[in-house]
């Protein structure tokens, strides 16, 4: 006999799927199907179940090899590295839950460490920008039930975020969008004729590097003011047309993703991108979002504000938090050496950081909290595998609008192992002991 | 005025905070008195002396206070921080935050700074010889007042992002500045000697911009306003106008709309 | 549990009707008895004030604008976060502090129960994981349901039972504590850009009135008889002539009277006053109507209020009423979030300086003194901030120093750049009247815990109450040297007790003590038809599934007291 599981969440990206159903041995022991999901979603799901996975935390020999040691023995030289660092830095924090989330803070609070999340490579940009001039933005079921007028700048969910259009953004029939995709006009920026932008109304493909041209360029035209001939490889008259189809919405949203948020112009695209956002606003309606890539990168910048007052790039060393994007973020404090600890969890940097970055992994004590086997956790001194988030435990996560939704626990993880949660709670009790803190 | 020597005798093995390196920290302390200053590297407080050697006392106030830095300070953060009057000279190059949010006073890196030199400056003058790193003279993260006085020299290049957030104050760069000039600023002055890149004046609200070399890319939202001949940091010369960013918000004086200008030698 | 006795201090409690007497107060098991054995803790009170803890019952603290505040506002932080010390955790942000500041800060003041004012109920995990993480304080919150699409629908028909229904279900679902509406209709008109102004703009497509909104609500919420009435912020907020809207709130609530078991006598409670007693017809001959919005609220004795009392500073706004934070960042062209909520609310952040040198501040920072000034019962006007809108709520001891002091109202009018303009356009330089403590605990204990229907719980130092205590270094019968000293004293309590636990000391956290989060839990009837409907809307226009969203299992909400009401 097998069991359904309904209403799953998903624990891939910041669409944060909830209608997964999952099909459960009588046991709880074994996955058996997935449905509803995308396929990278599916994977996932799938991927706990492979035979070779990673069980017990693993200390790298000297000759490359790994040795297997206990749970207890992890914590330990966990909580003695970054007890003993002078400037540790705690980076991840996306793939797990706001639970795992919460105890690591208190372990960088005793600690005083550095403490980042994935946004240092993706939606940090976002951030500052939001910081600069502000978010109008909306929940998705706002975006499903009203929107007519749907943009994606520099990104390409059909790829990415496989189930956001199906779900929230083109195709759905909502409240007052009865016709679904018939009453939406797609608008897609993008240097790329990528899968989403062949399905677009007007695709614009802006010369690479220039998008804080052309968002300045709408704001001109939105107002009826001088333009020169093209802007960023567009002819004026198009940038005059997308302007107005834009301004004749009921309802519009701007998604963007990392083609915008890590290219030349990094913030400044966004914030221009918010401009054009708030400029809307005295015609029409309009809400702007970023594309989340994690599906809990969310939520540690909620957890990390509630707590610290600041989304991500915190720095604790002083005995307080403090907060500047190119001194406390992470890759700034890998490659200018700051640093003399890392710990990493729910996140792959070996993968996604420059080069230079990653080379100072080499040079001082790492650990490497995750289920997988990764870039990270092979460059890592400790590499401590941990049940699967979302899948063999449960816990809070923050969709890309900012939406709370708990994941559930599907199947129970292999004997004897821990959750992120449960080994963080093991280090910051020793932690504790060792600091002396209350 | 009297003249306070540190050099640096035990460099940090990470980076140091040295945010009590300035005239107001110093004045009224003796020698022994300044090395006993607390100073961080990373979660380790620590004083002044043991990574310099102090010599010198300060003066009754700072106004009467010079500092020289010597040695390699590279990695050390925060020198002149909120300094309001007195002195600094650096003699080499220093790291973050050189003079940042200050408000009086003379400060002088002979060679580079790193990032947010000057941050949020309300006054005094900081003159740095080599280069200077991204975010000169700009506004801290999610605030909307930047810098709003003072003046900055750099006789090398620039990093992004200068000017971001200006309110008053002035700022010239003898080189080259990379992206992203005067952002959102709503005033002062900013003078490029030589070229700059693009998002020049992006969102600019008030304020004014000359380049006497290139700009690869022109926003879209300046919009040519014919030529003018002008005297600028004594340089009389031929200048193309612009004025905008179109696209943003503007005042309104005497029932004028004032946009900001760019002004580019021709 | 310890024993403790607070002896010899002036006792200040409208519960009891004790009015500074010399008094001891005795704890035990975490609430207030007759008396304690000679082994209890002995708590020396001679001199000084002694009253319970205060409720706060209308501030925004916990959930998702709160977050956004803070996540976009690094600058509200710059060079203020406090470090680690002892049992207190880092904090942070001077107009919207972290969840640990926010619980020390208000245990310091000696506030032991607060209410979040707007919980928007797609987001009730997030509010509830912030509460969970501020210490100390008893807090509960308020789902908001004046632009919620089941209200809207339900109304326009006059569903009354059905209405109250679908309430009992959110409020349960959401760990909810009362019914608040905000900007009704506005905000879903917001959805499409515009706003309702008065209570007769019809709503965009939902074809019913504000009017119909707020009366509908007021008939389901005493059909239910939850602990607190309606808990309105009216339409037409902080715009010139909004009083005659204010007004015509009020009068919505004429003939309705109070059907519940918690000793609450009023049907509607009008929340930051001050916003909305403004006359005028722009901001050049903007003024106060304060006098006429408060003698209709002391005529009508099925209404309570707060102040929203403005405290002169850079703050950070915050409210469900999306179009009014769009209208503000258009006047002040400073960062504007917002965040519509589908199918139930919206709202917006921006941030604000109440500068002293503008006129129309510090007219506002009078209006908000004037409302409490021409309270003539105390038990139904009740001092808040609107934290953060108006300014934050660790201003309290300053709005209690200008309450209690006509010299510190003086001296504040004479440091205004347009002292002229505040006196022409406000009554406040009329107002001699100065609150006694005993009114101050009136209109910070007694008053908003019975206007929430928690007067058997808190507010009051009665044998059998929780034991909620704040100690102040403040002598009533010694006159007041200068007001600054009446700040200080409100400022931080020598002691604070929360259910019986010494929480404060001296000023300094001393025990994180047993927070709990209060909410409200309604049985009805089965009601089949609103059961249905949920399960359609859900079905097909929220982005969430339904077992998810009534997902809130028992680590969001780890230590609930519930307040039971059967409407069956």
């Amino acid at each position: 006999m097998t069991k359904t599981v309904t209403d799953v969440i998903c624990p891939f990206c910041g669409t944060l799927c909830d209608d997964l159903e999952v099909v459960v041995s009588d046991d709880g022991k074994q996955l058996l199907e997935v449905y509803n999901a995308c396929v990278i979603g599916t994977e996932k799901f799938l991927h706990s179940q492979s035979k070779d996975r990673v069980t017990r935390p693993r200390m790298h020999q000297p000759d490359g090899t790994w040795k297997e040691i206990s749970y207890d023995e992890a914590a330990e030289y966990t909580a003695q590295m970054l007890a003993k660092a002078k400037k540790p830095l705690m980076f991840g924090w996306s793939s797990t839950n706001c639970e795992a989330q919460s105890v690591g803070n208190e372990i960088a609070e005793i600690t005083r460490a550095c403490c980042d999340n994935t946004a240092a490579t993706c939606h940090g940009t976002s951030l500052i920008a939001i910081q600069d001039i502000g978010l109008p933005s909306c929940t998705l079921g706002e975006i499903k039930n009203r929107a007519d007028r749907v943009i994606f700048w520099g990104c390409n969910p059909a790829h990415a975020h496989p189930r956001h259009m199906s779900r929230y953004s083109i195709f759905p029939r909502g409240f007052f969008t009865g016709k679904g995709q018939m009453s939406r006009k797609l608008i897609v920026v993008d240097p790329r004729v990528t899968d989403t932008a062949k399905m677009a109304d007007v695709h614009l493909q802006v010369e690479q590097g220039k998008d804080y041209e052309l968002f300045d360029a709408l704001r001109v035209a939105f107002k009826g003011e001088w333009l020169p001939d093209f802007v960023a490889g567009i002819p004026k008259e198009k940038i005059r047309e997308v302007a107005d189809m834009m301004k004749s919405g009921r309802f519009g949203i701007i998604f963007f993703g990392m083609g915008v948020t890590q290219s030349l112009g990094k913030n400044h695209n966004i914030d221009a991108a918010i401009a054009v956002t708030k400029d809307l606003n005295e015609y029409t309606k309009f809400s702007i979002m970023p594309m989340r890539g994690h599906y809990n990168v969310t939520g540690s910048g909620e957890v990390f504000g509630w707590q610290f007052g600041f989304p991500y790039a915190v720095d604790l060393t002083r005995g307080f938090a403090r907060y500047n994007p190119g001194d406390t973020s992470t890759i700034d404090l890998l490659v200018r050496g700051e640093v003399d600890a890392m710990f990493t969890i729910g996140s792959d940097p070996g993968a996604h950081f420059p080069i230079s970055a990653v080379k100072q992994f080499a040079h001082i004590p790492s650990v490497c909290i995750d289920p997988h086997l990764t870039p990270t956790s092979g460059v890592s001194k400790l590499h401590v595998p941990v049940a699967f988030n979302g899948v063999e435990c449960g816990g809070n996560c923050y969709r890309m609008d900012n939406v709370p939704i708990d994941c559930r626990k599907v199947v129970e993880p292999p004997e004897g192992m821990l959750t992120d949660e449960q080994f963080l709670i093991k280090v910051r009790d020793r932690v504790k002991q060792l600091k002396g803190a209350a | 005025m009297e003249t306070v020597t540190i050099t640096m005798k035990n460099p940090p093995a990470l980076y140091l905070e040295a945010d009590n390196v300035s005239p107001d920290a110093f004045a009224g302390k003796t020698a022994a008195q300044i090395a006993e200053l607390h100073v961080h590297e990373g979660n380790v407080t620590s004083t002044l002396g043991k990574y310099f050697d102090v010599s010198g006392n300060a003066g009754a106030t700072a106004v009467d206070t010079k500092i020289i830095v010597k040695g390699d300070v590279k990695k050390v953060k925060y020198l002149g921080f909120k300094m309001s009057a007195g002195e600094l000279v650096v003699e080499g190059s220093t790291d973050l935050y050189a003079g940042a949010w200050m408000t009086g006073g003379k400060m002088l890196v002979k060679g580079n700074a790193e990032g947010f030199a000057a941050t949020a400056m309300k006054g005094g003058e900081l003159v740095i010889e080599g280069n200077a790193g991204n975010y000169l003279g700009a506004a801290y993260r999610g605030d909307w007042r930047g810098m709003s006085g003072g003046k900055i020299l750099v006789k090398g290049n620039a990093g992004s992002d200068i000017g971001m957030y200006m309110l008053g104050g002035e700022i010239i760069v003898n080189g080259n500045v990379d992206v992203h000039v005067c952002t959102h600023a709503e005033g002062g002055k900013v003078i490029i000697k030589g070229n700059a890149k693009s998002k020049v004046g992006g969102q600019m609200v008030d304020g004014t911009i000359y380049v006497f070399g290139s700009i690869d890319t022109m926003m879209p939202g300046f919009k040519p306003a014919g030529e003018i001949e002008l005297e600028v940091d004594g340089v009389k010369a031929k200048f193309a106008h612009y004025i905008g960013d179109m696209g943003e918000r503007h005042k309104k004086k005497k029932g004028q709309i004032v946009y900001a200008n760019l002004y580019k030698k021709i | 549990m310890s024993e403790y006795i607070i002896k010899n201090g002036n006792v200040f409690d409208p519960v009891q009707g004790i009015k500074g007497d010399k008094a001891d107060v005795a704890i035990k098991d975490g609430k207030i008895v007759d008396k304690v054995g000679s082994g209890a803790k002995v708590i020396d009170a001679k001199g000084k004030t002694v009253m319970a803890g205060a409720v706060e019952i209308h501030a925004h603290i916990a959930g998702p604008k709160i977050n956004m505040g803070r996540i976009y506002r690094p600058e509200d932080k710059l060079f203020t976060c406090t470090p680690t010390k002892g049992l207190e955790r880092m904090g942070g942000g001077a107009s919207i502090p972290t969840t640990f500041k926010t619980g020390y800060e208000y245990a310091k003041m000696g506030y032991t129960t607060a209410m979040e004012a707007a919980m928007p109920p797609l987001f009730s995990r997030h509010v509830h994981e912030e509460i969970r993480d501020t210490p100390i304080i008893d807090e509960g919150a308020y789902p908001v349901f004046g632009n919620n699409w089941f209200v809207m629908e339900y109304l326009k028909n006059k569903e009354i039972e059905n209405t109250a229904a679908y309430i009992a279900w959110l409020i349960r679902v959401t760990k909810g504590f009362a019914v608040k509406v905000v900007n009704p209709g506005g905000t879903e008109a917001w959805a499409w850009g515009l706003n309702c102004l008065s209570v007769n703009d019809p709503v965009p497509y939902f074809d019913i009135t504000p009017a119909e909104i707020i009366t509908g609500l007021i008939e389901a919420n005493e059909y239910l008889g939850l602990p607190h009435s309606l808990h309105i912020h009216p339409n037409n907020l902080g715009n010139p002539g909004c009083y005659e809207t204010t007004l015509d709130t009020l009068k919505l609530a004429e003939g309705y009277k109070a059907k519940n078991k918690f000793g609450r006598e009023q049907v509607m409670h009008l929340t930051h006053t001050q916003f909305h007693s403004y006359g005028g017809t722009n901001w050049g001959d903007f003024e106060s109507k304060a006098k006429e919005v408060m003698d209709y609220v002391n005529k009508n004795k099925n209404i309570t209020i707060d102040t929203g009392n403005v405290t002169l500073d850079e703050t950070t706004t915050m409210t469900a009423d999306g179009p009014f934070e769009h209208h503000l960042s258009g006047l002040n062209h400073l960062k504007w979030a917002n965040i519509d909520v589908e199918l139930e609310t919206g709202s917006g952040v921006v941030p604000y300086i109440y500068s002293p040198n503008i006129s129309v501040c510090a007219i506002q920072w009078a209006i908000g003194l004037e409302i409490a000034l021409l309270a003539k019962d105390p038990m139904r006007c009740y001092i808040t901030t609107d934290h953060p809108n108006a300014g934050p709520f660790t201003r309290y001891p300053r709005v209690i120093k200008w309450l209690m002091s006509a010299k510190a109202r003086e001296a504040q009018v004479n440091a205004f750049k347009h002292k002229d303009k505040v006196l022409s356009q406000t009554s406040i330089g009329t107002l001699d009247r100065e609150i006694s403590l005993y009114e101050l605990a009136q209109m910070t204990r007694a008053g908003p815990a019975k206007s929430l229907g928690l007067a058997s719980m808190c507010g009051g130092l009665k044998p059998g109450m929780d034991a909620d205590v704040a100690v102040y270094n403040f002598n009533p019968d010694k006159p007041v040297a200068n007001p600054d000293d009446i700040e200080k004293a409100f400022s931080r309590c020598a002691h604070v007790f929360k259910s019986g636990v010494e929480v404060v000391t001296n000023g300094e956290i001393v025990s994180n003590g047993h927070k709990r989060t209060l909410w409200v839990n309604v049985k009805v009837k089965d009601n089949p038809q609103v059961m249905r409907d949920i399960n359609e809307k859900f079905l097909k226009y929220y982005s969430m599934t339904q077992a998810n969203y009534e997902a809130l299992g028992h680590h969001f909400v780890p230590n609930p007291y519930t307040l039971e009401v059967d409407a069956t």
